[in-house]
Parts: structure tokens; C-alpha cells; sequence
């Protein structure tokens, strides 16, 4: 019983402790980096519960910022292979288990 | 005549009949103005003022006539104007039909009283252009997102914190942090750096390989030629040459040291500075790698010719120099600038003098580098470098016996013997020999700083080089500019072997691979290779290095490694040449 106790406790605690925005993969800009990083935390913590609509938050407000065309993927179990333009991929962790990719090619 | 005639030519159109008519279109010019005028003519006819109405009547008729007599618009039109503009005169009196009537001729004149003018502009000639723009760039990536993997990279990212925490204070810790999530990055941001920087690695795996191509027979000599016919030259072996290396900024400075790198077998150190007491001018520091011939890894350049330079042997990217102008200096290779790390000068103890040689020496207690140095000023130096500063200590003075003169004031003043080489006991590590320019040999010992453990008369002329046995514990070599090389034994005052080879000699060295062999080169442009257990008397090759007879060689340095020996000119140029079989027997 203190055992599972325990093991809760961690997993809340490593919730809490890894739900800060890990980056894990990137070859944007400095500037470019930084806003998609930050609008990525905001839409996925204004819609925690849909990741539909977090993207397309993400997605829309990428378009206006940065230019056609963006596509965005939240979940928290995929693999993926996309061909990305040069210098436009953001792929990050947030929230200790979602994981977000975003990248742009026309 | 009632039968059909045949007309040679007969036209498309034959005319049978022709009438002149007069009708007139109604839409036209005349036809609507006589249509006009004959609304007019009736208007006047209804109303009661009869002299009017006859005479525009009659003008009316006039008007009709004149109007059918002619045929041409235009100046009918102009007529017909003057003409309506009498009936306008006559009809002025008239009520308001007439008005009317006359508003719409006035219009109508107008109207009608119209050219056509048609012009065309010149156009331009067109051309068809056509472009494409490049695509953008696109790359592929791939990852997987699993709920594992987003813990191990949690976990990963915390530890690293974690210990960037334990390791840096707390003011760089938020530095570090952000410093760290770039580090993650860098592999991506990598591809942003300079283009340049990425090239440059290639660039020098590039240079080398066209240098492997250009000087591939060479490289394959180096490698694998053996000479053959070593078996039929009677124990006489040849030096087979190989890479030349030379710089064009160093192309009038002589080669005053040279110097293999402990750690990299390819890579060694050339200075180079002048000998001549009156053209000194700046000295070089090249390094040079064999996978590179064509151009040195390393360039550096000092306000005074470099005389002489050693690696060190635990740190081989530190190298000590001494200087023409008596100083001495350290230069870091892993450092990118081009001026050394550590400097003596004058009001730290530098020479007075050329310094002649340098030596490393194991690190002291405290566990600072040092070194020692050996110059024309009589005194043999100990550098050391004690928190970034070469702090020396005089070791010995090379007081010349039984020379003390009577200076100004009664003091005793002891003349001070010019060093010229020395040379450190392999095993023994307090002893070491210093040959000077008197042709003197001292045998000293660092602990005794005022007195030689032995004296040796070794030549008629200044020592320019000694050199202990690698192998044989006892016995050491030297040379000298009266065209001898001496062998001894240090415990026997006398020389072993004499060889006099005809000309200064300016440098002799040991093989590192047999207690025997060693190379002497004299200022004739030869380079001679003896080994004692062969041929006692003899050189087993004597061979002329340097084409130019106005070419001496100052220096040749065995690899240690290799079969091969460098030897460097007054030219600047460095030959390196492989020693054939003969002289490479290893003893038994």
C-alpha cells in the first residue's frame, strides 16, 4: 500500500516536475523558435482537453506570423516522417505527456 | 447577223441600262434636312402669315433646289448652314415650332458636321518571358512520440540541470541553463554556423588528399620502397629522398631547429631565424605534418629569428623556442593565436644573448612546467611557470677557468664561457652535458651550481651540438665546426672515436631504433651516416642532400617512428629522406 502510495506520489510529482516545455528537436531561428515554443504552451494549456483545437489554434496563428503553409500534430502516442521546409520544424514535449510537432512546407 | 458572235474578252459586268436618280437616303445629311425643311414649309403653310409663308415657302424650294443641284455633302453642308441660317433669320419672328425646329437643325449641323480621323500608335513588340523560382529547401524528419520517450527525455533533461546546478554557481546557473537547452540544439543549430567553419574540415582532409595525389610515387616510396640493391653495396646504404617542405615567407630564413612532435609522428616543428650576426631579421615557426607537404599546419612569426625549439614530451601541444634576442617563449598549438602563450623579457631574466638551445624538463614539485635554456651569455637557465609567468633561476654559470680579470674597482670578474648545446642524461635526470663555443664540454649537474662535475677539451672550434647515447648510458656524441665528430665515454677524458669529415659539421644526431647509428650533416650540403657496428671507420653513406653548393644544412633530426630523417638548409628548406635498408639494421 505505501508502495503504491509512493509510486503515485512520483508520478504526480514527475507530472509536475516534467510538464516544462522540452524542446527535442529544432532548426528554427532564435526569435521564430521562442514564439512557436511560447504560442505551443498557450494553446495547449487554454485547450488541455482538445488537441484538435489547440492545433488548429497553432496552426492559424503560425499561418499569420510566419507564412502558408503549417501543419501541427499534438498527441501523445505517434511516430511520424515528414519533409519539413529548411529552418521551419519545432518539435517539443509539454505538459510530461504531450508531445507537439509543427513544421511548414507548401 | 442573227447568230452568236464570240467577244474576245468580255467583262465580269456589262452595263445595259443606266439611270442617274435622286433619291436621297432619308437618314442621310440632305435627307433629313429636307425632310426638315419640309415640316417647316408645311408649318408655314398652316399659319396665317401668308408673306411669310410664301417666301419661306419659296425659300424652302430654293433651299430644296439648291440642295438637289449639288452632289457634294461637304460643301452643301456648309451651304445648306448658311442657308438654314437665313431661315433662321426669316423664321426668327415665328412662334414656337419654328424654335424648336431650329434648335434641332442647330443640332443636326453639329452633328453631322463631323470628320473621321482614325490613327493607330505604334505597339511595342512583345517578348515572352518565362521563370521559375527554386523550390524552398525541404528536409525529412522523423521521430516518434510515445509516452516513454517524452519521460526518458524528462528525466535526461533534469539530470542535466541537476548537474549543471551541482557544478556552477548560482549566478551562471540561469546562464548555464539557457547555455544547456542550446547545447541540446546544437546538433541543429549547427547547420546555421558559418559556412565557412563547415568547410574548413573538409576542406583540410581535401588539401591533404590532392597533396596524397600529387605526391603519390613519393608517399609509396615512403611507405614500401625498399632499395634492392643495398644487398650488392657492400654494407653502404643511400638516403632516398622525399618530401622537400618549404614556405615562401620563410624562403631566405635559415632552418635553425627542427623538432618531431612526441605524440604525432607526422608532425614536426621547423624554426627559422638566421645565423648571420648581421642580417637578423624576423624568425618563423612553421609545423609541418607529411600528410601535408605543400603547405605548414602551423605558422607563427617572431620579432626575433627563432634559434631553437623542443616539445614537450607529456603535453605535445606546448613547445618552448628561444630566440636571437635572448628571450625564450612557450606556444600553445591548441590555442588559435599565433603568438605565444608565455614571453620572457628583459626584466624577467632574459639571455643577453642567442639562446642556443632549449630543453623541457620533467614538471617540479609544485607541478609547474619547466624548462632550460642554454645561451652565448654564459648562463644556463632554468624557466619556470609559475601562475602564468616565466620566472627563471640561473642554474649555472659557465665561468671559463683560470680567466678572472681585475675589473675597475679590484673586484675579481669572472669571464662567462658561451653555451652553445647541451643535452640531458636520459636516466640520470640531474646530469647533463653543455658543449660551448671555447670547444669546451662540461659535464654538470643541476644540484651544483658553481662548480662541473668534468671538463672535457673536446674541440678546436665552438661545440655545436651534443647529444647522449639513447641506449648506451655512457657515452655521448658531439660535433663541432672543426670538421670533427667525437664519440666518448663521460668517464674517460679522452675521445672514443674521431671522424673528420671535410667540412663544419653542423649538426649530428643518434637513431632512436639502434645504440649505434647516428647522422652527422656538414655545411658542404652532405649528409653522413655511420654505424658503429658495422663499419668503425667509415661513414656508411655519404650523400649529397642539397643541390645548390651554396647551401649549407644546419640540422637533421631522426624520426621517431619512421625511417626516415629531416634535414634542414639555410635556404629555409626542410628534405626529408628515407634511410635505405643497410642503415637500418637494428643491433642483435
Amino acid at each position: 500500500m505505501a508502495d503504491t502510495g509512493e509510486g503515485k506520489k512520483e508520478e504526480a510529482d514527475y507530472k509536475r516536475l516534467h510538464s516544462f516545455p522540452l524542446i527535442r528537436h529544432t532548426d528554427m531561428p532564435e526569435e521564430m523558435r521562442v514564439e512557436a515554443m511560447e504560442l505551443c504552451v498557450t494553446a495547449c494549456e487554454k485547450y488541455s482537453t482538445n488537441n484538435e483545437s489547440a492545433a488548429k489554434m497553432i496552426k492559424e496563428m503560425m499561418d499569420k506570423k510566419f507564412g502558408s503553409s503549417w501543419h501541427v500534430v499534438i498527441g501523445e502516442g505517434f511516430g511520424f516522417e515528414i519533409t519539413h521546409e529548411v529552418k521551419n520544424l519545432l518539435y517539443m514535449f509539454f505538459g510530461g505527456s504531450l508531445a507537439v510537432c509543427v513544421w511548414k512546407c507548401s | 447577223e442573227r447568230g452568236y458572235r464570240p467577244i474576245s474578252y468580255v467583262d465580269q459586268m456589262a452595263i445595259h441600262l443606266s439611270l442617274n436618280g435622286n433619291m436621297i437616303l432619308k437618314d442621310s445629311d440632305e435627307g433629313r434636312r429636307q425632310s426638315i425643311k419640309l415640316s417647316t414649309a408645311l408649318s408655314f403653310l398652316s399659319s396665317e402669315k401668308a408673306p411669310l409663308e410664301t417666301s419661306a415657302v419659296t425659300s424652302g424650294e430654293a433651299e430644296i433646289k439648291e440642295e438637289e443641284s449639288t452632289g457634294d455633302t461637304q460643301t452643301e453642308g456648309s451651304r445648306t448652314a448658311e442657308v438654314t441660317e437665313a431661315a433662321e433669320a426669316e423664321e426668327a419672328e415665328e412662334a414656337e415650332e419654328p424654335p424648336r425646329l431650329r434648335v434641332k437643325e442647330k443640332k443636326l449641323a453639329n452633328q453631322f458636321n463631323f470628320i473621321e480621323r482614325a490613327s493607330r500608335t505604334l505597339n511595342n513588340p512583345m517578348r515572352d518571358r518565362a521563370c521559375q523560382s527554386e523550390p524552398t529547401p525541404c528536409e525529412s524528419f522523423s521521430a516518434t512520440a510515445n509516452p516513454w520517450e517524452i519521460y526518458d527525455a524528462y528525466v535526461e533533461e533534469l539530470q542535466k540541470m541537476e548537474r549543471s546546478k551541482a557544478k556552477e554557481k548560482p549566478k551562471a546557473q540561469i546562464a548555464k541553463r539557457e547555455e544547456e537547452k542550446k547545447g541540446r540544439k546544437l546538433n541543429s543549430l549547427e547547420s546555421q554556423s558559418d559556412d565557412r567553419t563547415k568547410i574548413s574540415k573538409t576542406a583540410k582532409i581535401m588539401e591533404r588528399v590532392v597533396n596524397q595525389n600529387i605526391f603519390d610515387d613519393i608517399a609509396q616510396d615512403f611507405k614500401y620502397f625498399e632499395d634492392a640493391s643495398d644487398e650488392y653495396r657492400d654494407q653502404k646504404g643511400t638516403l632516398l629522398p622525399l618530401w622537400k617542405f618549404q614556405h615562401d615567407k620563410t624562403e631566405r630564413l635559415a632552418v635553425t631547429a627542427i623538432s618531431w612532435n612526441p605524440k604525432y609522428e607526422d608532425l614536426f616543428a621547423v624554426g627559422h631565424g638566421s645565423y648571420d650576426f648581421m642580417k637578423q631579421g624576423q624568425g618563423m615557426l612553421l609545423l609541418y605534418t607529411l600528410k601535408n607537404p605543400s603547405f605548414p599546419e602551423y605558422v607563427f612569426s617572431s620579432e626575433s629569428g627563432v634559434m631553437c625549439l623542443d616539445f614537450h614530451n607529456d603535453h605535445p601541444y606546448l613547445m618552448a623556442v628561444g630566440f636571437y634576442d635572448g628571450n625564450v617563449a612557450i606556444y600553445n598549438l591548441k590555442k588559435a593565436t599565433s603568438q605565444p602563450s608565455y614571453k620572457s623579457s628583459a626584466k624577467s631574466g632574459k639571455h643577453t644573448e642567442p639562446v642556443w638551445q632549449v630543453k623541457w624538463q620533467k614538471d617540479d614539485m609544485e607541478n609547474n612546467l619547466n624548462f632550460f635554456s642554454v645561451s652565448s651569455d654564459g648562463r644556463i637557465v632554468s624557466w619556470t611557470l609559475v601562475k602564468n609567468e616565466l620566472v627563471h633561476t640561473d642554474v649555472i654559470k659557465l665561468s671559463v677557468e683560470g680567466t678572472t680579470m681585475k675589473g675597475p674597482e679590484g673586484l675579481q670578474l669572472q669571464t662567462l664561457g658561451c653555451g652553445t648545446s647541451f643535452d640531458f642524461h636520459k636516466k640520470i635526470d640531474y646530469l647533463f652535458l653543455v658543449g660551448t663555443e671555447e670547444g669546451k664540454i662540461y659535464k654538470c649537474s643541476k644540484c651544483y651550481s658553481s662548480q662541473f662535475l668534468d671538463v672535457f677539451e673536446a674541440h678546436h672550434m665552438a661545440v655545436d651540438s651534443v647529444s647522449w647515447n639513447p641506449y648506451h648510458l655512457k657515452v655521448f656524441i658531439s660535433c663541432s665546426s672543426d670538421w670533427t665528430v667525437k664519440i666518448w665515454d663521460h668517464t674517460v677524458k679522452t675521445p672514443m672515436f674521431v671522424y673528420d669529415l671535410n667540412s663544419a659539421v653542423g649538426d649530428v644526431a643518434w637513431a632512436p631504433y639502434s645504440s649505434t647509428v647516428f647522422a652527422a650533416v656538414t655545411t658542404n650540403g652532405k649528409a653522413h651516416v655511420f654505424d658503429l657496428s658495422i663499419n668503425k671507420y667509415e661513414a656508411l653513406c655519404t650523400q649529397l642532400v642539397v643541390a645548390k653548393k651554396k647551401n649549407k644544412i644546419t640540422h637533421i633530426q631522426f624520426n621517431p617512428v619512421y625511417p626516415i630523417v629531416i634535414i634542414g638548409d639555410e635556404q629555409g628548406h626542410v628534405t626529408s629522406l628515407k634511410l635505405s635498408p643497410n642503415l637500418r639494421k637494428m643491433p642483435k
